[in-house]
């Protein structure tokens, strides 16, 4: 086991230098970021000063080595807009945006648990008819678009919940219940079909022998059984909104890492854009390893 | 009229497909009585686990339904119970284990907490759930008890995991005991300690045995009395021995004269000149693991050589390695005076040709995607020397002849067509390449009986026809005594003996073979009766 996860470190961080190379360097293809910060009427004197401040005066490969030295010494190099650690700034935003997957997540997973393993019991029931509609409208609608509807009904007309920003309670209701609709309609697809899979196994068949009633025959003999694809799936919808819910947080004005990521770009921003990158390919990997270890504790028969 | 444990009354069962209605059962009536063994005994899409199904409450309704007729347990009609009450008395007073074990056990529960859940459902306290369970795994005979309740099915070999639903099944020491072909998928010493479980356990309890089973041998061995069901219909009901020595349905007659091991061995020939295969010293590893360890044999043109031996003997893993489908250890195997080991993969294509393979289950080694035609034709598309475009059509109709099959079924999908039919189609493939040696691989384990004794026909009737030689690999003794010329008894990646069909069924020199041939079952109920006492007197049971 600790031989396993050993391994799936040392892969994950060759794919992470990898990934740090190819992104320092695309990022300087965006352009120089002295034009956007300072004013169009600047002088050639103010130019060199701020480019000589922030290092952009030499070759990009003895910048890159500059980096990859800082890095070496956990320094992850200044915010050129904010003028403090990026490692700062982003861990910052990262914490509203795990905040918000492991809320969400929590919330779909046991939502399209339990109402997938229902729907699949009695297939082509009242029920089952019921859910499918609405999980397959769910999986299907843009999240842009409900998101707005939402801040129309919700924050514009009923004014119930504020439309943006973060303080209160209320301000987290609406961009949960929208990051919630899409992964929800997948996961209790995934979930019904893997039940009904199961549900119709032979060792279901023994278990209606044995007299087990058919609660426990759902959760108990199916459920676990029905997991592994569904665990996929969710660690998959996890990964998206923990890369950052780019569209929902910039609609929201929330402060997390995606819309951090994506103002770093738009800002030229480099060392934010790569300390977001880090910190996100970090925690995926983390829930990867997460769902692995999962897997073999659902299934005696995964062993690493 | 006196009161049956449980009787079956005029009981019909439709199953309403999109193909449209099918009636599983029409009008069946049977009865069993306390510490009676009664044996349904019928092919496949007989019907014959249609009653047990419904007796236990396991027939889904749609697409199921019951049509009309009664299940009396005690007297009581289980059709107008609750769906409550069924429960209370399934497992509880009305047990069933299953043909395959592995799949009936649910795999990511230990086996401790699934026997225990027997009980705790029909709320037997937790704690005597623990100690019965204990006492349960001693009595089938599960080594080391206290760690077997934390381990899954998997862990288990077949016979085990079997042991392991008996054991489940009897937990609240049920009134009646329904087993679904409970040694179909076992070896034959295993199936023999099995049945012989069972038998024990009902002496002990006194509890009536529903056996479901399509092998005569097995209703020989164990039943007292039996019901031979045929499409739906029970065709003759009555003594189990009575039944098999004057059957008076023409079916049942049929069934019985298809029972192979019964007919006589072939004369030995003398075959002189080179063999057609020689395999020298044939070894595969599989890391640590020795699969075939070192196996020499040849076959001569024109012969049929039977291996036989329980699953893990390495059996197939000498086809395969023969093939080089996986590639062997070590070893040499001589073909035509050249090493196929040896040669290079173009000279190995070549040759590929001269020996094809007829795999067990016709289902998966047919492409379902592909027509008849497609299938047999793929052969000269790979190896176009064979036969011109143009004569494809003509010899496809040529070979579905051949094999028993109509020409104009070339147009048809596998699953158009029976099992017995697609592994016809299997052969003509097979056959499609002017093949030298045929190797089958259980090529008729997964057929009916009347349908097995038909293809062995066909394989019998080609080998003279077309002068082909067989490596028949089989589990089954009584096919190989009917159709071999030689027999190869394998265990443990060993050839353990070797010799003409009828030294080794009349006269086995090895103690194993010994006891495969004590171990397997004849459908005979007198023989099987002196072989059982035999079994015992000498302790040939093998553990």
């Amino acid at each position: 086991m600790k031989k396993f996860i050993g391994k799936r470190a040392i892969a994950s961080a060759i794919s992470l230098v990898g990934l740090v190379i190819l992104v320092f360097f695309l990022s300087r293809l965006t352009g120089d970021p002295t034009d956007l910060y300072l004013p169009i009427d600047a002088t050639q004197e103010m130019r060199d000063k701020f480019r000589e401040l922030h290092g952009l005066n030499d070759p990009l490969i003895v910048q890159f080595g500059r980096y990859v030295w800082d890095l070496l010494h956990f320094d992850f190099g200044e915010s050129i807009r904010q003028a403090r650690p990026a490692m700062d700034v982003v861990l910052e935003g990262f914490r509203w945006t795990l905040t918000l997957a492991v809320v969400t997540m929590t919330l779909v997973t046991v939502a399209a648990i339990v109402i997938g393993s229902l729907a699949a019991f009695k297939v082509g029931g009242v029920f089952d008819r019921i859910t499918s509609f609405f999980s397959l409208i769910g999986a299907s609608a843009p999240d842009f678009w409900i998101a707005i509807v939402g801040i129309v009904i919700f924050a514009v007309q009923l004014r119930w919940l504020p439309t943006s920003g973060t303080g209160t309670i209320w301000h987290w209701i609406l961009p949960i219940s929208v990051l919630f609709i899409r992964p929800f309609g997948l996961i209790l697809q995934v979930v019904r079909g893997s039940m009904i899979t199961a549900l119709s196994s032979a060792y279901v068949k023994t278990a209606k022998a044995k007299g087990v009633p058919p609660r426990p025959i759902i959760f108990v003999h199916g459920l676990r059984n029905a997991m592994l694809p569904v665990i996929t799936v969710i660690g998959d919808q996890a990964a998206g909104i923990l890369n950052g819910a780019v569209v929902v947080e910039t609609i929201f004005g929330f402060p997390g890492i995606g819309k951090l990521m994506i103002d770093a770009i738009l800002q030229r921003d480099f060392a934010v854009i790569l300390a977001a990158i880090m910190v996100s390919a970090v925690a995926i990997f983390i829930m990867n390893l997460l769902i692995d270890l999962a897997y073999a504790m659902l299934d005696p028969r995964i062993r690493y | 009229m006196a009161e049956h444990l449980l009787e079956v009354r005029n009981l019909s069962v439709d199953f309403h497909t999109a193909a449209g209605t099918v009636s599983a059962v029409r009008n069946v009536s049977w009865h069993l009585d306390r510490g009676e063994t009664l044996a349904i005994l019928g092919e496949s899409g007989s019907g014959k686990s249609v009653s047990a199904s419904t007796i236990m409450n396991l027939i889904d309704m749609p697409p199921g339904e019951i049509k009309s007729g009664e299940v009396l347990f005690e007297g009581r009609d289980l059709l107008k119970m609750t769906d409550e009450q069924r429960r209370e008395l399934n497992g509880c007073r009305i047990a069933m284990i299953f043909q395959d074990p592995l799949s009936h056990l649910n795999p990511v529960y230990t086996v401790g907490w699934q026997i225990c859940e027997m009980m705790t459902v029909h709320d037997v306290p937790g704690d005597e759930a623990k100690a019965r369970t204990l006492e349960l795994l001693k009595r089938v005979g599960i080594p080391n008890p206290e760690a077997a309740m934390g381990k899954y099915p998997h862990e288990f070999s077949g016979g085990q995991r079997q042991r392991l639903m008996i054991a489940m099944a009897l937990a609240l020491k049920p009134d009646i005991l329904i087993a679904d072909e409970p040694t179909t998928a076992l070896d034959v010493t295993v199936q023999a300690q099995v049945l012989a479980l069972l038998e024990e356990l009902q002496r002990e309890t006194g509890m009536g045995l529903l056996l479901i089973t399509h092998d005569l041998g097995v209703v020989a061995e164990i039943a007292d009395r039996v019901v031979v069901m045929n499409k739906g219909e029970i065709v003759e009901t009555g003594d189990a021995a009575e039944v098999y020595r004057n059957p008076k349905h023409p079916y049942t007659k049929r069934l019985i004269d298809a029972a192979p091991g019964k007919g006589e061995t072939r004369d030995e020939e003398d075959r002189l000149g080179e063999p057609l295969l020689r395999v020298d010293r044939l070894q595969q590893h599989y890391g640590g693991f020795h699969a075939l360890k070192g196996a020499s044999f040849s076959i001569m043109p024109g012969e049929t050589v039977a291996i036989v031996g329980e699953s893990g003997s390495g059996k197939s893993t000498m086809a395969r390695a023969i093939l080089r489908l996986d590639e062997p250890s070590g070893g040499k195997v001589i073909w035509k005076g050249r090493d196929l080991l040896q040669m290079t993969s173009k000279e190995l294509f070549a040759i590929r040709r001269d020996i094809q393979m007829v795999f067990q289950d016709p289902t998966q080694s047919l492409n379902p995607r592909m027509t008849v035609y497609q299938i047999i034709s793929e052969a000269w598309i790979v190896h176009p020397d064979i036969l011109p475009k143009a004569r494809w059509k003509d010899r496809v109709a040529e070979l579905l002849v051949q094999v028993g099959l109509s020409p104009e079924m070339a147009k048809r999908y596998p699953h158009q067509f029976s099992g017995g039919q697609r592994q016809r189609i299997a052969i003509a493939r097979a056959l499609a390449l002017e093949p030298k040696l045929i190797i089958c691989d259980e090529a008729v384990s997964a057929l009916d009986v009347s349908i097995q004794a038909q293809v062995i026909e066909l394989l019998d009737g080609l080998r003279r026809d077309l002068g082909l030689s067989y490596l028949f690999i089989a589990h089954d003794l009584p096919v190989v005594r009917d159709f071999a010329d030689r027999v190869i008894v394998m265990k443990s990646g060993e050839i353990v003996e070797e010799g003409h069909v009828g030294q080794i069924f009349d006269a086995p020199r090895m103690p194993y073979t010994k006891a495969l041939l004590a171990a397997s079952l004849d459908p005979d109920p007198e023989v099987q009766a002196a072989r059982r006492n035999a079994r015992k007197s000498e302790g040939l049971v093998p553990a």
